[in-house]
């Protein structure tokens, strides 16, 4: 097994445990942002869709690309403006009654 | 165009990993959620730009014109949904991400499969795991959309040998996969047909579950997502994409572990016991020679309007009946009369993790009065009023008792021990799992019928006319 494989699995192993520590304890009463701004951050294929998409490698790889990049930018923007306009209707309660 | 070396993108990779580990942390609170979130986002912004840099980028207006497009589609889709239709927007979103991993990974392979190069090995499993793993994400979150949508039906659908069905097409996927790894100079057939499959498994998977057990299944499908783009980061080799792949596999995962045991089952039950495919409720206690108490909203309202505190049990009927802005405006008058209002949310209370908390807040309802089950629960003893509004199995006391019950087992909000209970519903119908609920014929029940907001809007008006 090549070392980069090796290192990646490292990695995936790592921030996996660090997931679970992070998102156990995020309060119910989010779960919902979280979700779609976990959403978000899943749309990070946007990277790999760009290389393939601007490298250059024939029409075949650039049509596969662009559409990636499409659908992985409508996960990006998406989630993360949905999850901001979610979070803006959040609010505590004022000041004593 | 400049390019910027290697070793400098890569810690440009990592200063946007960071960004989405603290964004994600701090998620954890609603004071800091929302700098979290644009934290996250930055670190996007980040990865997107030095790609932008760092590869030799030949296509420049083909690229542009994919991101605008995807941002715009975007942009339009957050601005427009509505807040009930959030479960089907994120489904529609993990569908996305599934697909473009797919698609990346399809075009990596093609690429040198077309250039004739050999692919390593492992480059040529994670490929396969990507296209797999990307395509079922896909259609089986259209499927989940479709469900929630209603454009098809929510019950679950099941055909003989189901199972093996699924299982020879598992299997048919992995030896195709297997062979195009093994014989690097093979045909595109291959290729296409593990796609062609893995898009009929995501459907297959998706289709037997019924429309109640779709907040697990989209949390599932979360987790999918982001595994999915870590598979695409061993295949272009991208630490950044392993990084937040792992987050958000690990997220969804969590999630619908929490979604799983507020419903009292196990994930496999969900994903493959077709729940609500059976009859209705065997088995459970029928309400013969039981009677009801029915109140008027007159009197409602003469019992809220003294009530020291009112527990609110908000269900998924009153979002439906769109009646959040009426139960906000009652809470207020309860509170001018000097009572304490406090909410008790059901993990399973709306249509996905934490739905029901995100309906209320678009209600301007403080967050900070929204409860969970195990916070709320020893509370129910010392409340004067709950007032049940649209919600059924989460409150049915069976879920203690009755052994028989299919609900049994379920952890559910206590509302029985309050001192009185007002229950606001349509009729008598069973809720989703066709359950008769004994907390309708307790003594301390009074039902309220009607239409929720209606009725609702009865009780503001009566209290203010005290």
């Amino acid at each position: 097994m090549s070392e980069g494989i090796m290192i990646g699995i490292v990695i995936f192993t790592l921030a996996t445990f660090l997931g679970i520590e992070l998102i156990g304890r995020v309060p119910p009463t989010l779960h919902t942002p979280l979700m779609s701004g976990s959403n978000a951050v899943s749309g990070i294929t946007v990277v790999g869709a760009l290389v393939v998409a601007g490298g250059g490698y024939g029409w075949i790889s650039t049509v596969f690309g662009i559409g990636a990049v499409i659908f992985a930018m409508m996960n990006v923007v998406g989630g993360y403006a949905v999850t901001n306009r979610m979070l803006q209707m959040f609010r505590k309660d004022e000041g004593a009654k | 165009m400049i390019a910027i070396p290697h070793g400098l993108a890569e810690i440009g990779y990592l200063v946007a990993s960071g960004c989405f580990i603290v964004g994600l942390k701090r998620l954890g609170s609603p004071a800091t959620a929302v700098s979290g979130n644009r934290l996250s986002a930055w670190g996007m912004a980040i990865a997107v730009v030095i790609t932008l840099l760092e590869g030799s980028i030949l296509t420049w207006w083909q690229i542009g014109v994919g991101l605008a497009v995807g941002s715009g589609i975007g942009l339009w889709q957050a601005r427009t949904v509505k807040m009930t239709g959030m479960p089907q927007m994120v489904a529609l979103l993990n569908g996305f991400g599934g697909l473009s991993s797919l698609l990346v990974g399809g075009a990596e392979f093609l690429k040198a499969e077309l250039a004739g190069e050999v692919i390593p090995t492992e480059t040529g499993i994670v490929i396969q795991l990507s296209l797999l793993i990307g395509a079922v994400t896909f259609t089986g979150s259209l499927i989940a959309w479709a469900k929630l949508q209603e454009v098809m039906t929510g019950k679950a659908i099941t055909f003989p040998l189901q199972k093996v069905v699924n299982a020879l097409f598992f299997l048919g996927i992995v030896g195709l996969a297997a062979y195009q790894v093994m014989t690097p100079d093979a045909h595109l057939v291959p290729f296409y047909a593990v796609i062609g499959l893995a898009l009929v498994l995501g459907v297959l998977l998706v289709i037997p579950i019924g429309g109640a057990d779709m907040p697990v299944v989209i949390a599932l499908l979360n987790s999918y997502s982001g595994v999915a783009a870590a598979m695409t980061g061993f295949v272009i080799n991208n630490h950044v994409l392993i990084i937040s792949g792992a987050l958000v596999g690990s997220s969804g995962i969590i999630l619908s572990q929490i979604m799983c045991k507020a419903m009292n089952r196990s994930l496999a039950n969900v994903l493959f016991g077709a729940f609500g495919a059976g009859g209705t409720g065997a088995g459970a206690k029928s309400a013969a020679g039981l009677t009801v108490r029915s109140v008027s909203a007159e009197d409602a309202a003469i019992q809220l309007a003294y009530a020291q505190s009112v527990i609110v049990v908000p269900g998924y009927g009153l979002a439906v009946a769109q009646a959040q802005h009426v139960v906000r405006e009652l809470a207020e008058l309860i509170e001018k009369n000097g009572g304490e209002v406090k909410y008790a949310i059901h993990p399973v209370a709306g249509r996905m993790p934490g739905h029901m908390n995100v309906l209320l807040a678009e209600a301007n309802i403080p967050y900070d009065r929204l409860y969970d089950m195990d916070e709320i629960n020893p509370s129910f003893e010392s409340c004067d009023v709950a007032l049940v509004i649209g919600a059924n199995d989460v409150v049915n006391p069976a879920a203690r008792t009755d052994t028989a019950s299919p609900i049994y087992g379920m952890p559910i909000l206590d509302v029985d021990k309050a001192r009185s209970i007002i229950v606001m519903k349509r009729g008598m119908s069973a809720g989703f799992a066709g359950i008769e609920n004994e907390l309708f014929y307790d003594a301390k029940t009074a039902m309220l019928f009607g239409d929720a907001k209606a009725s609702l809007t009865k009780l503001v008006t009566e209290i203010k006319a005290l």
